[in-house]
């Protein structure tokens, strides 16, 4: 059963891909979205606010969703953050360099609500 | 241009499209571009690609075309171009791209790809980012909406040209 209270963060630099997401989050029942643009925008955003998940891209300009994960991770506040890379970088080298980096989970773009389902609820144990 | 390069382009338009757009495109016959960098539509996402070879990506929409698509992908009817529809060729050039890298690197070829630019207008030129042969592979979605794929890699080390 999702946490509709739960606040996730959904980072992209293309609002295509946030709308995308927030628009499953949604249907699955989840309605604490907010969103950055870019990886120091982000990291800003949960600087400031708490934030219970976050889903980040890769490839943005402004910090990089790898720089972003690092940092959060380098973060005694943040560092327990889950965090779900959707990503086009599909390459297994990128994806061992995300998960030494100590992402919980990867999504590669094109995906499906299905998939997003899984992914989440895979860190989140329901 | 073998079909080792062609195919994982061809094969990634057809992925993101029903994945995420929740349509099959029609694929047509590829052909080489002449020597004009005139696209046939009107809005285009372009990749850059960097690896042992260096090359670029460009996926070509016309306007019923994309607004088609984005109307599938959101769930509403987009009437007119506007800055969600723009944002949108570069999200799915950028999908279609890391798709295609990602069936290319399984064959043993790896590239590294560029945040896509968008460009936009009736007649607008396609600079691809290095001189070589262009490939287009022309697709069609609903009632023939056309979209076109470019495909470029360096003249000195096309494959299989």
């Amino acid at each position: 059963m999702s946490n509709p209270n739960l606040k996730i963060l959904t980072v992209d630099d293309f609002s295509t891909m946030r709308r995308i997401i927030r628009n499953m989050l949604k249907q699955l029942g989840y309605n604490n979205i907010v969103e950055a643009e870019d990886g120091a925008t982000a990291f800003a955003v949960m600087q400031r606010d708490k934030v219970d998940f976050v889903i980040s891209d890769w490839n943005m300009p402004n910090m990089n969703g790898l720089e972003l994960l690092k940092a959060i991770r380098a973060d005694n506040n943040l560092k327990s953050t889950p965090v779900l890379m959707v990503t086009a970088e599909a390459l297994k080298d990128n994806v061992v360099e995300a998960v030494k980096a100590g992402v919980n989970n990867y999504v590669v773009k094109p995906f499906t609500a299905e998939k997003l389902k899984e992914k989440i609820d895979a860190i989140l144990n329901v | 241009m073998n079909v080792e390069f062609i195919n994982p382009f061809l094969q990634a338009v057809v992925t993101v499209l029903q994945t995420m757009a929740f349509t099959t495109p029609k694929v047509g016959k590829p052909f080489l571009k002449g020597k004009t960098p005139l696209s046939q539509s009107d809005l285009t996402g372009i990749v850059g690609l960097t690896g042992v070879i260096n090359g670029s990506l460009a996926v070509s929409f016309s306007e019923a075309a994309i607004l088609q698509v984005v109307s599938n992908m959101f769930g509403e009817a987009f009437k007119e171009i506007n800055d969600e529809v723009r944002d949108a060729v570069g999200e799915i050039s950028n999908m279609i791209c890391g798709d295609a890298r990602r069936m290319l690197a399984e064959k043993g070829h790896e590239f590294q790809a560029a945040i896509p630019t968008v460009i936009e207008g009736k007649n607008h030129k396609i600079f691809h980012t290095l001189p070589g042969p262009v490939l287009v592979i022309p697709f069609t979605v609903g009632a023939a909406d056309a979209f076109f794929v470019e495909v470029c890699f360096e003249a000195s080390k096309s494959p299989g040209v």
